[in-house]
């Protein structure tokens, strides 16, 4: 057989019927991951045919974006934003229940993000074909498994079939070489490949990391890379699993045990790209040229090295973005005045991520005006981190601390910024009114917000940084 | 039923145009309108945030409230149309406002793949036809999904890849559910193998 890549392994293995001609592959999909936003309309679905979710096992849900990240009242009452968002809940809360999905839900100690919970209770494993109804999805492609964004009606394909109509991508492979500096993380590392491929650049490729700088990442560093694929247009990003990846994986809950650990560590061991497997299109990043990165724009591919001045407009639809955010072309985004500071969301709301805040955090406090939220991807975040006192450290510093769940990323559960202020995000969309009607966002590493924090306007971390403080 | 069992064979309509690239799918559709359990209604908040004034008025500078954008079912857009979130929302918004067909030079993968299923067209055409299409606002397009053709007023024609078996399901009102659960058998055998190679 020919030299494979990671991709076309995955792709084969999964073949329950080939694509013709007139006709797409029918794909097998191991685990389906399910959350309230998207998945209504498809439990509908199966009741309109009467259908039932034909792998429940291979069903995993959880509640994340509708749901508050304040605290239930006394009387155990959520502050909902809206009552369609109770009621978005309270549906899926139903629909599991009739269909016997397992459910991360309100009493779960599991529940969190889709993309930080999914990984952490193990049911995100090298060599899966993975989707959910969610563009972020991606994110776990950094076991070494394919894992993409659908829509409402093929999350109903996969509840109903557990398979989807799909035709292959393209392959692309990303090779980044060197190291990163210090003060220089995998988000300003993957918002300089944004940058650098454009925001269109992956469309219709499913990208694989690879190289050195790649291999050095920690899972959780892999996964925020992975996880903005999709902002420059890729479905899916993977990057091989190693030792790295297996000794993230082994002991946690849905993996399996025993010989059938190690039966599984074999297996997943023969997925890399075999030596001469060729790409579609390749790209070389030299990570040890990258910078503390942030966005300027409306889109995340308008990235900027922090000190680097913002670029000219190169037609009226970029000048208006830059309108948009008030930013001069010829002028660093450093130093911009800062309203906002949001650290979580799929991308950068892991435990390291909270840690690297928390060591700029550490005995400074949040600028006067600046309103800070830090939002733990998951309530196993949420544990470790107040286990390790990260919780006090920001809160000393004036910071609020919050319940898990999407909440500013993408604003639709009352966490939102007000119109024309400048918010400092560690999530993956800088995209017009994405963080609230008006807003404007720059994207940026958990390093970068947390010193913007204390500075109130943008700030390089590396002037906060002292000697012990790793990335 | 989805829409999709509806048949669609024509799309005649005169064109809207929207020039800005990298249109992503929280401009067509705000996230805080996705907490709707239902599929249908979105349409009168798609663009809301900028179709909208801040009094809740047609805002006059967003070119589909401008009098020749009005009541056109064919939407060209700039390049890489529909990027960003996966929410299916975006096309049952477009859909529900009146868009019948979309065209620009790229259009993402995801809100592509979504849109055909929902009986919206998506069409990606050439650059230069693209540009002409985009300079034309408000003529009259006849989209044939039969043959993979686009009418213009003087009679000229622009072809577009559409995949067969998008065209096929497009054509016929064939929903894709129904033509997954005929692989009943062959899912069957796949899940047998898998469980005993574990």
């Amino acid at each position: 057989m020919s030299a494979r890549t990671l991709f076309d392994k995955l792709w084969d293995s999964h073949q329950v019927a080939p694509e013709t001609e007139s006709t797409p592959g029918v794909l097998y999909i191991d685990l389906h991951l399910v959350h309230e936003v998207t998945s209504p309309q498809a439990f509908d679905e199966l009741r309109l045919r009467n259908l039932q979710v034909r792998r429940p096992d291979r069903t995993l849900a959880t509640l994340d974006h509708s749901t508050p990240t304040l605290p239930a009242n006394a009387s155990g009452v959520r502050p909902y934003y809206t009552k369609e968002a109770e009621a978005q809940v309270a549906k899926l809360e139903s629909n599991v229940r009739e269909f016997g999905v397992d459910l991360m839900g309100w009493d779960s100690p599991q529940r969190g993000i889709v993309h930080v919970a999914g990984p952490e209770v193990g049911a995100t494993q090298p060599g899966m074909t993975i989707v959910c109804g969610d563009s972020h999805t991606a994110t776990h492609g950094a076991f070494g498994a394919l894992a993409f964004g659908i829509g409402t009606t093929e999350v109903g394909h996969v509840l109903a079939t557990q398979c989807l109509l799909q035709r292959k991508p393209k392959s692309f492979a990303i090779h980044v070489d060197g190291a990163l500096q210090r003060g220089v993380t995998a988000k300003d590392l993957i918002l300089h490949i944004i940058g650098t491929i454009g925001i269109g650049g992956g469309t219709g490729y499913v990208l694989e990391y690879k190289g050195d700088a790649i291999r050095a990442l920690s899972m959780e560093e892999r996964m925020t890379v992975c996880n903005m694929s999709i902002e420059a247009g890729a479905r899916a990003g993977l990057i091989a699993p190693d030792e790295t990846t297996f000794a993230w994986l082994e002991g946690r809950e849905r993996v399996p045990k025993g010989d059938a650990w190690d039966r599984a560590v074999a297996a997943w061991r023969t997925l890399p790209s075999d030596t001469g497997a060729t790409y579609d299109r390749e790209v070389r990043i030299d990570a040890s040229t990258i910078q503390p990165s942030v966005t300027y724009g409306t889109h995340p591919g308008m990235v900027v090295a922090i000190h680097a001045n913002v670029p000219p407009a190169a037609d009226a639809v970029e000048q208006r973005a830059l309108d948009y955010m008030q930013v001069v072309a010829g002028k660093p985004i450093a130093g911009a005045a800062v309203d906002v500071v949001f650290i979580g969301s799929c991308t950068n709301g892991r435990l390291s991520d909270l840690r690297a805040a928390a060591e700029i955090m550490r005995g400074r406090t949040v600028a006067a005006g600046v309103r800070m939220l830090v939002v733990p991807g998951s309530e196993q975040v949420r544990r470790d981190a107040e286990r390790e006192g990260l919780h006090e450290i920001f809160r000393a510093a004036g910071a609020e601390w919050r319940e898990p769940g999407c909440s500013m990323c993408i604003a639709m559960n009352g966490d939102l910024a007000q119109p024309g202020q400048l918010v400092v995000a560690t999530s993956n969309r800088n995209f017009e009114g994405r963080q609230g009607k008006g807003a404007r966002t720059v994207l940026a590493s958990p390093l970068v917000a947390a010193a913007s924090a204390i500075a109130g306007r943008v700030a390089d971390p590396r002037e906060y940084m002292t000697q012990e403080v790793a990335a | 039923m989805s829409p999709t069992s509806r048949p669609l064979a024509y799309v005649h309509s005169c064109t809207a145009v929207l020039r800005n690239e990298n249109i992503d799918t929280d401009r067509i559709i705000p996230a805080r309108f996705l907490t709707t359990t239902e599929r249908t209604g979105l349409g009168k908040h798609c663009f809301e945030d900028w179709r909208y004034a801040a009094d809740g008025s047609d805002n006059p500078a967003f070119p589909l409230n401008q009098a020749n954008a009005r009541g056109c079912a064919i939407l060209v857009a700039g390049h890489n149309f529909g990027c960003g979130s996966s929410r299916e929302h975006a096309p049952w918004a477009l859909l529900d406002y009146g868009i019948q067909a979309v065209i620009s030079s790229e259009i993402a993968d995801i809100f592509r793949g979504n849109s055909l299923k929902n009986g919206l067209l998506a069409i990606v055409v050439s650059a230069a036809e693209h540009r002409w299409l985009l300079d034309n606002p408000g003529i009259e397009l006849r989209i044939d999904i039969a043959d993979g053709s686009i009418r213009l007023p003087d009679g000229g024609t622009i072809r577009f890849d559409l995949d067969a078996f998008s065209r096929h399901c497009l054509l016929n009102g064939v929903d894709q559910m129904g033509f997954l659960l005929q692989h009943e058998a062959a899912i069957a055998t796949f899940e047998n193998r898998m469980e005993e190679a574990a």
